[in-house]
């Protein structure tokens, strides 16, 4: 048994050195700078589906504002690119917004290391304080999903109506100079690539981590039972909140890697139709692997891309019938298809092996 | 300052019909029906079909064949996917947003994406004026149109054997079945009267609004708050929590700007739940989660 | 334990699949240098899908008239011309992405497309990094001008400005500014603002309301309680619905209360209702109702072609000429080669629906003729006043002397 459990183990790093390596070696042989771009793209998405998973997934928070904190995070690096590319002068939208005088609140993003902290305290911040406003209050499920979704939705009322400040709707672009890089230079975006692949392995790794550990184990029983985590001692309170600042932070990163991949940074990307998509990508690439929220983030935008480039009317067809086939069918998504197949072949090869115990998707019904 | 009162009071009005159907659906039976909007927006085209028949009374016609149809429509959706998902409200919300894209791109295939108009009766085309104020007819109309609604559900929910079933369900399923309830009857007549409360409110903002495939997009969020503030499940709440986001909503923009109101109410609702973090009214219950 | 080992499995398998299919459609695809194939491919960028595809998809469909057009004839420089379309699904992002894939990957010799600022502010540095050629076709909020953009829709002096100097000879003295909150009537509103404190004009109001709001009781008493002579209308979109439709029942019609706005064309009046809105003034430089020979023409070739109902309206002229106004210049210069259709485009003049345009070599903008129409009880627009001549863009106002605040500093305009 336990031979059997290391030789899984070593098949699991395995995985994780395969999937490395194909994105690491084989990906920028094989892909034009275009399609290398786009998979950066695509990989920034995963990032923060990642953290989706690891609050939704894991910790049973459905956040449906997870756009704020890709926002924040893209915000402040593409105040960070302004200002470099500026120099004595005001960003460009100011100048046509009829801003005179650089606001205050931008003047620290001058330093880079302030921008780059921002990247990850700013998110973090408005998480605690969100985290420990609502759960604290025991607000949860569908309560906590709305109470996100307007937050997202007041969020992007408040970029759009701060023209002067943030752009508006238009958002931050026109980036001349990335880190000393030409952004629309092919060896930029393999540059660029290579950073969105080693950050999401390493964010992929912690997170692994996280969950592994004893606070994970707290957090499921948190997702699974929160009322008899609470007898038990614990502060739930806090269990999630430490998680929804992780989750948040990794969306503040992937939005920060976003916008010199991509070149923009606007409110279209963070309102309430951005963010529930991502929840949805999670689900569909399976919430309760870390590995499967990564898998939806990148499909579900490879997909997009795809498919509105060949069939703009059916997309939405498909992918709201996407939604429901793979919701009724496969509520534990790809991965979790994958596992009960792979339950299944296991179960054929060695009939004596007990069953592995499914995981009772529970969900807390509103009283 | 009152002056903004009977303008505060009209938005409310327009807010308690959208959110009505959602206490149904989401209040009673804790499912996140983000289709909501859609079975609104069927509502409109209904009132937009029946236009060429019924000239410019198209409205009062509509208001009971759109109560049907947008009811049938949620009574399907319950039917086929919904009643796998009890107890799973997080799954519903993905499921119907599925749904609602689909039937968004369906209104445009069906009736095009440009906006489509319906006349307003002629005799709802003056307008109050009280002092300084201007209450257009057609705001009066749509206040009292909420409060039939309501009367109408008070009396079902209060006084009907089906509303006491409902009622029963709500507060302990198991209990209600085991004492001859038909729970999945009863789940069913839920569905269909607040997706059918969609459909009569849909009719209503033909008046005030855009006819259009994404009609039901520019509703939704709104709707759910006033439930959320009002507590689930509770008509008195959804009632009080619409008059008091409305009135917010009116005086803060009327002080401040539009984009600053939006951002105001939702930083009010999240601070109000901070004090009540189950809304206005809670449905007692020793249940433990 | 066996789950994660053979959903670890499936994932590679599957993230390998991903791949190879994401190189596997790619190789054999690409083409050569803009033009030396059989035909000249030319890009078509617009929002297909979301909410701007109300739009922009009639755009589309008259840049592709144009193209047939000009196939029929023989094409350009004896090639055919070959669109290649391309979804901005109503996503900054995604404009510039879309961009980026037909100037590299399809090699497209021009692109025509983006209906909202946000989207040609999007697109503008790829379109710069790259040095290929964008149409752009709206009018739009001036102070740009990018050497590699042409604009053929209105800039600020030939639309807002002569919407102002009509409602000035009408002799409306207090205005009040209603707006989407976005680039275009911030922009707007404050040249309006400059215009009337030299002019003896008076701004009772500003107020900006979000994107797809529709809740405009506040909003219209605001407007009502403030008596103004006239508003001035930049709203976008399903506002107008809302708004019009609220403002009427609220007893605001055109002869009470004019309503000039800048964002409502043939198309948009059906969705509000003719009774809400008829009368009321609007500012372009093309109706369908427009007398020209090459109108008469272009209104029948689009009713032949997209149906009898449909209704053709500024920006879709505005698209169709582009595609002309390109050609031309490439018919000139020789080439498809960017600096050389560049060059060749200053002073292309064509007879197109709107009457005369010419391309401003220095601004690339189009000179073109102001009208100020009338909202019919039919739901088209009949025009009640003109500039008499096309009028020379200029995106930076420097011909204006009250506009000197407002220009950036450096200016965007050379």
């Amino acid at each position: 048994m336990t031979e059997l459990l290391a030789s899984r183990k070593v098949r699991g790093y395995a995985l994780f050195v395969g999937v490395a390596a194909l994105l690491l070696a084989v990906a920028p042989g094989v892909l034009d700078p275009f399609r290398l771009g786009l998979l950066a793209k695509y990989l920034c998405f995963a990032i923060a589906a990642l953290g989706i998973g690891l609050a939704w997934g894991q910790g049973g928070m459905m956040t449906l504002g997870q756009g704020v904190f890709f926002g924040l995070g893209g915000y402040a690096m593409g105040m960070f690119l302004k200002l470099h590319d500026a120099g004595d002068g005001l960003p460009d939208f100011m100048t046509w917004s009829g801003v005179e005088e650089l606001p205050a609140l931008w003047e620290p993003f001058r330093s880079p290391v302030f921008a780059m902290s921002m990247v990850v305290v700013l998110p973090v911040a408005v998480a605690v304080l969100l985290g420990l406003l609502v759960f604290r209050q025991r607000v949860r499920g569908a309560y906590f999903a709305i109470l996100s979704q307007a937050l997202a939705a007041a969020f992007v009322i408040w970029l759009v109506g701060h023209q002067g400040l943030t752009g508006g709707t238009n958002g931050l672009t026109n980036f001349y100079d990335v880190f000393g890089m030409d952004p629309e230079e092919d060896g930029t975006q393999r540059t660029l690539y290579y950073v969105v692949v080693i950050v999401l392995g390493t964010l992929y790794l912690l997170a692994r981590q996280l969950t592994k550990s004893r606070f994970g184990r707290l957090l499921v029983a948190v997702r699974d039972g929160e009322d008899r985590v609470r007898f038990l001692g614990y502060n739930p309170a806090t269990v999630k909140t430490i998680t929804f600042a992780t989750s948040a932070a990794m969306a503040g990163i992937a939005g920060a890697l976003y916008v010199p991949v991509v070149g923009i940074i606007s409110p279209a990307l963070l309102g309430v139709v951005p963010s529930l998509e991502l929840v949805v990508a999670v689900a569909i690439g399976g919430r309760f692997a870390l590995g499967g929220a990564i898998l939806g983030g990148v499909l579900m935008n490879y997909a997009h891309t795809t498919l509105s480039e060949n069939w703009a009317e059916g997309w939405t067809y498909l992918q709201g019938g996407l939604f429901i086939l793979v919701i009724m069918l496969a509520p534990k998504g790809i991965a979790g298809l994958a596992g009960q197949l792979g339950d299944l072949a296991a179960r054929r090869r060695t009939p004596k092996a007990p069953e592995a115990p499914t995981v009772a998707i529970k969900e807390e019904v509103p009283a | 300052m009152l002056d903004q009162l009977p303008i505060g009071l009209s938005i409310s009005g327009a807010l308690l019909l959208i959110a009505l159907g959602l206490t149904f659906t989401f209040g009673q039976m804790g499912v996140i029906n983000m289709a909501h909007g859609e079975f609104i927006m069927a509502g409109a085209y209904t009132a937009y079909m029946i236009q060429d028949f019924a000239g410019d009374q198209a409205v009062i016609v509509a208001l009971p064949l759109a109560f049907v149809v947008a009811g049938a429509m949620g009574l399907i959706l319950e039917r086929v996917a919904i009643r796998r998902f009890y107890g799973r409200p997080l799954d519903t919300l993905l499921l119907t947003w599925g749904v609602s894209l689909v039937l968004q791109q369906l209104a445009r295939d069906l009736f095009g994406a440009p906006n489509v108009n319906v006349t307003a009766p002629g005799w709802l085309e003056g307008r109050l004026t009280l002092g300084s104020v201007i209450v257009p007819y057609t705001r009066l109309f749509i206040m009292a149109l909420a409060i039939v609604c309501v009367v109408a559900i008070w009396a079902y929910m209060n006084r009907s054997r089906q509303g006491r079933r409902m009622r029963a369900v709500m507060q302990n399923r198991e209990l209600a079945a085991c004492s001859g309830v038909i729970t999945e009857r009863v789940d069913q007549l839920t569905f269909f009267i607040g997706s059918g409360l969609a459909g009569i409110a849909g009719v209503a903002l033909t008046l005030i609004g855009p006819i259009g495939p994404t009609l039901g997009t520019n509703y939704i969020v709104d709707a759910f708050l006033v439930v959320v503030a009002g507590g689930l499940g509770q008509l008195r709440g959804a009632v009080l929590a619409a008059l008091a986001l409305g009135l917010l909503n009116s005086y803060a923009e009327f002080w401040t700007d539009a984009s600053l109101a939006k951002v105001i109410v939702f930083g009010s609702i999240v601070a109000f739940l901070q004090f009540r973090p189950q809304g206005m009214f809670v449905l007692r219950s020793r249940a433990l989660t | 334990m066996g789950i994660s080992t053979w959903r670890g499995l499936a994932l590679v398998a599957t993230a390998s699949v991903l791949l190879l299919s994401a190189c596997g459609g790619e190789t054999g695809e690409k083409a050569d240098a803009p033009g030396s194939g059989d035909t000249i491919k030319v890009g078509i960028l617009h929002s297909l899908s979301g909410t701007m595809a109300i739009s922009e998809v009639t755009v589309k469909n008259s840049e592709l008239m144009a193209i047939d057009e000009i196939n029929a004839k023989g094409g350009v420089l004896g090639k055919k011309l070959e669109p290649v379309i391309e979804d901005g699904a109503s996503d900054w992002p995604t404009f510039a992405e879309k961009a980026r894939k037909l100037i590299k990957r399809d090699k497209v010799a021009t692109v025509f497309g983006g209906w909202t600022s946000a989207s040609r502010k999007a697109m503008l540095p790829v379109f710069e990094a790259e040095k290929a050629l964008l149409w752009y076709p709206v009018q739009y909020e001036g102070l740009e001008q990018s050497p590699y953009i042409y604009y053929t829709g209105a800039t600020t002096n030939q639309q807002i400005i002569p919407g102002l100097d009509y409602l000035k000879s009408k002799g409306k003295k207090k205005i009040f500014l209603v707006g989407s909150d976005y680039v275009f009537p911030r922009t707007a509103n404050k040249i309006i603002k400059a215009y009337a404190a030299a002019n003896g004009m008076e701004v009772l109001g500003e107020e900006y309301t979000p994107l797809g709001h529709t809740e405009y009781g506040t909003l219209v008493s605001k407007v009502m309680s403030a008596k103004p002579d006239a508003v001035f209308n930049t709203l976008n979109g399903d506002s107008n619905v809302a708004f019009f439709k609220q403002f009427k029942a609220a007893g605001g019609t055109a002869e009470k209360l004019p309503v000039l706005s800048v964002s409502i064309a043939e198309e948009e009046v059906g969705g509000i209702g003719v009774d809400n809105i008829v009368g009321q003034p609007v500012a372009w430089n093309y109706y369908q109702t427009t007398k020209s020979p090459a109108n008469e023409t272009f209104v029948k070739a689009f009713k032949a072609k997209y149906g009898e109902t449909k209704v053709t309206s500024d920006p879709m002229e505005a698209g169709y000429n582009a595609v002309h106004l390109w050609a031309e210049s490439v018919k000139k210069a020789g080439t498809v080669e960017v600096e050389a259709v560049k060059k060749a485009s200053d002073g292309v003049a064509i007879e197109l629906p709107e009457g005369l345009v010419t391309i401003d070599g220095l601004t690339h903008h189009v000179y073109k003729t102001a009208r100020i129409g009338v909202i019919q009880k039919d739901g088209l627009i009949s025009e009640v006043w003109n500039s008499g001549k096309p009028i020379k863009p200029d995106p930076c106002l420097t011909t204006y002397s009250w506009a000197g605040s407002l220009v950036p500093n450096p200016s965007p305009c050379k």
